[in-house]
């Protein structure tokens, strides 16, 4: 297998990963990969198929396994995303208060579809389903933060500030 | 107003750090637990208590426990299941951001009495700054002593940790949950074997919902019995309820069980009524997988009796005229709410979630959320309506989890009650593209007599 070694953790990650595999006993390291691959995504955005080999090199696991999962669970990207990807969720309650339009006023907006990244590479737009805000509808996620009680003017204030700051924390990490 | 056992000190300023929460008679239960009871002490009460799951099924958590199997050499574990995803459901987001230590306690009295060492937290991915907060608080737990070797002098060793899911509806279902914390695709297992058996790296393994974990916490300061005095019947105890969709105070109600509808939905130390004082049109109250209720089952059963905040009185009626407690998420919504639009985006939601693994639920999911699409967009037709109907009823009950079923369930509900909604979607195909249809006319059910 021919492997791309210019990818690699940093010391910090590998000791992150190392504290993550010693959650599990002995031999059931594959426990951690879930949370290994959120890392990697972190760290470089999306999940290519170098950085999948390469955490299945880490974890002692063949590509494909790390390829079933990481296309299965629909947070992780296998390609790539803009810096701040805006996560609208889009199901009944939320749906009842209004996420359709937000979705609308934010892909107007931005000049983007559902799905689709600004040119600049700072935004993704993407509606997804129930992220557990129900009471506090519409909302979007960026990185790991809610923004809930969403109006346009809220809208306008977070995009203000991540073009200012293009960074959505995910795991404490911030993405390069 | 309901008492409240999970949720009373969530409004104290810094309950979320071990100091605060010790203050405020944290961790008790474990020191009796540990000083005072044996492993089957535990049990003996959470069986006195009555508890049920609260993460939708409402299965008897003494009973569950009893299951585990106890071969010897084999290690056990607990695992919580903290993968809330049910649309209409964020209580177990509220409780672990607020008051992180009672999860933590609930998981070390819970896992001494199943004889577990080493249990975990499966927290949903998107929930990742609340894995945080679990992590920080379960270190200044171990910091304290009330993890790792020898907890508080009493021989009982046990390890907790807390791992992130990334994104899938289905590994709420127990043994997908487990697939998913070993690494792999969430994909629901063939049972027997139970995870109570064969769980978790093939050991046995108890799954608990936060909330279930959370209550062993009061049941084990205060006895089975005393928990047991709130409620009715078989519904003891307390519940957190999420309440969402037009009324005017969402969020998480801690409630006695045995609560009227009525009061949740209009009372002011609940949701205040529907909003802009506009009229009920339906409800969910249990999640988006359980039946929809239209306005005049909510209050009253088809019998005419108060319905009640009980597993058997949201119940009554089956599924001809009543729903399910589920798990908790309370979804109102008011007369300008179309139900075929509603429906079609829960059928959406199921299609996007389904593993794949079961052509039913695979294929099912997918065409009821594209007939569904049809109605709501002016392009159904009226043969539509029974072919959905046909579609759900092939799903139910012919997958290997209760997600199909679960995808099934709202729309036979919503056919079942909103029926001339649908037909008026067919009928004005351009007018139901302007406007909402209001509420539906009430219905007479026949007894089953004949």
């Amino acid at each position: 297998m021919e492997e791309n070694n210019n990818i690699a953790f940093p010391q910090s990650l590998l000791d992150e990963v190392k504290r993550i595999t010693d959650m599990f006993p002995e031999g059931k390291q594959k426990s951690a990969l879930l949370r290994v691959l959120h890392l990697a995504q972190s760290h470089w955005g999306y999940l290519s198929v170098d950085i999948m080999d390469y955490v299945a090199r880490l974890l002692h696991l063949q590509p494909i396994e790390v390829y079933e999962v990481a296309t299965f669970y629909s947070m992780y990207d296998t390609e790539k995303v803009g810096k701040v990807k805006l996560e609208v969720c889009r199901t009944g309650p939320c749906m009842i208060e209004g996420a359709e339009r937000i979705i609308s006023y934010i892909e107007n907006k931005l000049g983007i579809k559902d799905g689709e990244t600004t040119e600049d590479g700072i935004f993704t737009l993407k509606s997804v389903e129930c992220l557990g805000a129900c009471g506090y509808a519409p909302m979007l996620q960026a990185g790991e933060k809610f923004h809930e009680h969403l109006t346009e003017e809220k809208v306008d204030a977070l995009i203000e500030e991540y073009r200012k700051k293009p960074v959505a924390n995910y795991m404490g990490l911030e993405n390069e | 107003m309901s008492r409240k056992l999970l949720l009373e000190n969530a409004h104290i300023e810094g309950i979320n750090t071990y100091d605060v929460y010790r203050k405020n008679g944290g961790y008790r239960s474990v020191e009796k637990a540990l000083k005072s009871m044996s492993p089957d002490d535990i049990l003996e009460e959470v069986k006195k208590s009555g508890l049920r799951g609260r993460g939708g099924a409402g299965f008897p958590t003494g009973m569950k426990w009893s299951f585990l199997a106890k071969p010897d050499g084999v290690p056990r574990h607990l695992v919580c299941n903290a993968d809330e995803s049910e649309p209409g459901t964020f209580k177990d987001r509220y409780l672990m951001e607020k008051i992180p230590h009672l999860l933590i306690e609930g998981m070390i009295v819970s896992s001494f009495a199943l004889g577990a060492n080493q249990s975990y937290i499966y927290i949903r991915g998107e929930y990742m700054y609340v894995l945080q907060i679990l992590e920080k608080a379960i270190k200044e737990a171990y910091d304290n002593g009330w993890l790792g070797k020898n907890i508080q002098g009493s021989g009982f060793d046990f390890d907790l940790a807390v791992t992130p899911g990334a994104g899938a509806y289905i590994c709420g279902e127990e043994t997908a949950l487990i697939e998913s914390l070993e690494g792999n695709r969430g994909n629901p297992r063939m049972k027997p074997p139970f995870p109570a058996v064969k769980g978790l790296w093939q050991r046995p393994t108890v799954v608990n919902n936060v909330e279930t974990i959370a209550a062993v916490v009061p049941i084990v300061n205060d006895g089975g019995d005393e928990y047991a005095k709130i409620g009715i019947g078989r519904s003891t105890g307390t519940k957190l309820i999420s309440a969402s969709g037009n009324i005017n105070k969402p969020g998480v109600y801690e409630i006695d069980l045995g609560l009227s509808v009525e009061e949740f939905i209009y009372g002011d130390d609940y949701c205040g009524g529907i909003k802009n004082g506009k009229k009920l049109k339906a409800c969910v109250p249990g999640g988006s997988s359980v039946p929809i209720l239209p306005h005049y089952l909510v209050c009253k059963t088809a019998e005419g009796n108060d319905r009640l905040m009980t597993y058997e009185s949201l119940s009554e009626g089956g599924f001809e005229t009543g729903s399910m407690l589920g798990s908790g998420g309370f979804i109102v919504y008011d007369e300008d709410q179309c139900i075929v639009r509603n429906t079609w985006n829960f059928a959406r939601f199921y299609h996007h979630e389904s593993c794949g693994q079961c052509s039913p639920c695979r294929e099912g999911t997918g065409w009821m959320k594209k007939v569904l699409h049809n109605l709501e967009h002016g392009k159904g037709k009226q043969e539509d309506i029974d072919l959905l109907w046909d579609i759900q009823s092939k799903i139910e009950g012919n997958t290997i989890c209760p997600l199909g079923d679960a995808a099934a369930w709202p729309v036979a509900a919503a056919i079942r009650h909103f029926r001339e909604e649908f037909e008026w979607h067919v009928k004005e195909p351009s007018l139901s593209q302007e406007k909402n249809y209001g509420l539906v006319t009430e219905k007479q059910f026949e007894t089953e007599t004949a």
